[in-house]
């Protein structure tokens, strides 16, 4: 216990996230993320943008835990990733919703049971699970729609199961990984306003994202990545164009 | 683990089957057919094995004392001989009833001529071997015995049968290496349909932060129920088939009856049955385990 509590002690308790000096390479070609700063505090609201290959996405694994930084440091949530054991992982990412541009929904399972399920990991009991996967489901705006399987649902609606699943185990961060890249503009507008509403209630939220219009008129927290690098990062920023 | 986290593990163990019912029938498929083999070839090696084994048991060494031996001494070796581990069984033969053995086989009515027994000195122990291929070592050691005048072997029939037996173990271990081979290649070209098909799904679960028991427990209860059934098929099959060929061969072939003695499908079976659940269970609980471990280092 006491050496946990040092390891989380390295991180203000303000600060949720501390990236310093981050380094990845890949076995093969040029690195992926170089010398990357960031910090960011408890219940902010971050878009990480950037083209193709900037490197946004090793960002997210290894916020996520997928992949382990080649040099420098990473902290989230108290956790140092470089050094947490693997048999440690499931309980870090519990506190870390996670949400896809493909969604990653169990396609042979209903709407309920695929919210559901991130309740039976962290083995709530089955009172209360019916109690919070309805709860949950009618924030996103599918409580008719419980039984329906995946592929019985519009890309938006199985966008929201997704950030159901996500934030019925209430995290302290939100990871959306391109989370309208497969939406289209209304649907897009209405998972944002969702992550909005999240937000607005503590949860910090990170937003990967590649949409331009989205990301300028939300005014919030603007980090951007160019080749592996983090050129730009401004609150209430905008999308930069690529030279 | 929670009780009703146990029972939700349980349930989704079985619900995979149907869930994956093409993965699940090409499992079982695999499974059963090795298993067949497997089940089928130790009937055949365990019948095999019993008629060699009866065979052995009829092999006798004979051994004839030096006249004017005693019936104390005939004993004390008797006792001797029957210490040997190879030996299973001594029979002492008298003189008179050696004669009314020979004159049975070979004599009929006209031994009414003889007055005395002409086979006074032939007082004889039969020793039964459990392992014939030690007769030799066995008729050294009685040659060695005083008051043994003569030990009487059929070394053809002891040499063919070791022979026979050696044949039966390297035939056994050819096709057992064969036999595993088989099964190895089909079950990993089954788990490699079945990582496929798990990738994704084992992926979600391990993002949204299960551990790698919670995923790993519905996959093995699904891979030891594939096995339970897998191995439980080829039982059945062989069950029956095995009854229908034992009363074929005996009532078709009743020579071979009197001369072959076939194992009851309860003999064979008493071995084969927990042999084979266990394998079929072995493989589904391995099989799954090596599924899904690939997958869960993410």
């Amino acid at each position: 216990m006491a050496a946990k509590k040092r390891k989380r002690s390295t991180v203000s308790e303000k600060e949720i996230i501390n990236l310093t000096n981050v380094c990845k390479a890949y076995s093969t070609g040029a690195p992926a993320l170089k010398d990357v700063n960031l910090r960011i505090n408890r219940g902010e609201f971050v878009f990480i943008v950037g083209d193709s290959g900037s490197g946004k996405s090793t960002l997210i694994k290894l916020l996520l835990r997928e992949l382990t930084i080649t040099s420098g440091s990473i902290n989230v949530m108290g956790y140092d990733l470089s050094r947490i054991r693997h048999r440690k992982i499931p309980k870090f990412r519990r506190n870390l919703g996670v949400v896809f541009q493909d969604f990653r929904l169990l396609k042979d399972r209903n709407v309920y049971e695929n919210v559901a399920f991130a309740q039976r990991i962290i083995q709530k009991s089955n009172k209360e699970i019916k109690k919070n996967v309805p709860s949950i489901l009618a924030i996103v705006g599918l409580a008719g729609k419980y039984k329906a399987k995946p592929k019985q649902l519009s890309g938006g609606e199985q966008q929201r199961v997704a950030l159901a699943r996500a934030l019925v185990n209430k995290p302290t961060v939100l990871l959306a990984d391109e989370p309208t890249g497969n939406l289209d503009p209304k649907n897009s507008w209405e998972i944002m306003k969702l992550l909005e509403q999240i937000n607005e209630n503590g949860t910090t939220v990170i937003v990967v994202t590649h949409n331009r219009e989205i990301v300028n008129a939300m005014q919030k927290r603007v980090v951007t990545l160019k080749k592996g690098v983090i050129v730009s990062d401004e609150e209430k920023g905008g999308y930069i164009d690529e030279d | 683990m929670r009780i009703n986290s146990f029972f939700y593990t349980l349930r989704q163990g079985v619900r995979n089957l149907f869930r994956n019912k093409w993965f699940t029938l090409a499992s079982i498929a695999t499974i059963s057919s090795c298993l067949f083999l497997f089940g089928l070839f130790y009937a055949i090696v365990t019948n095999f094995q019993n008629i060699v084994k009866s065979a052995q048991e009829g092999v006798a060494v004979s051994v004839l004392f030096e006249e004017g031996t005693s019936e104390a001494r005939m004993q004390e070796i008797g006792e001797m001989i029957l210490r040997r581990t190879e030996v299973s069984e001594v029979q002492f033969v008298s003189a008179d009833q050696a004669w009314e053995e020979f004159k049975e086989d070979y004599l009929g009515d006209y031994a009414d001529g003889f007055t005395e027994n002409p086979l006074a000195n032939s007082a004889h122990y039969d020793i039964y071997l459990s392992d014939v291929s030690m007769q030799s070592a066995l008729v050294t050691y009685l040659e060695s015995l005083e008051n043994i005048r003569q030990v009487n072997r059929s070394e053809l029939v002891a040499t063919t049968l070791t022979g026979v037996n050696a044949l039966v173990a390297y035939v056994s271990v050819g096709i057992i290496g064969i036999l595993f081979a088989v099964s190895v290649f089909l079950i990993s070209n089954t788990v490699m349909i079945g990582i496929s098909v798990r990738k994704e799904e084992i992926n979600i679960m391990k993002y949204i932060g299960a551990t790698d028991f919670f995923v790993r427990s519905p996959f093995v209860i699904e891979g030891m129920m594939i096995g339970l059934v897998g191995a439980a098929i080829p039982l059945g099959i062989i069950y029956g088939v095995y009854n229908m060929v034992i009363d074929y061969v005996t009532t078709r072939f009743a020579v071979l009856a009197t001369l072959l003695r076939f194992l009851t499908v309860e003999e064979v079976f008493n071995v084969l049955t927990p042999v084979s659940l266990g394998i079929g269970v072995g493989i589904g609980f391995l099989g799954s385990i090596v599924t899904v471990r690939k997958h869960l280092r993410v």
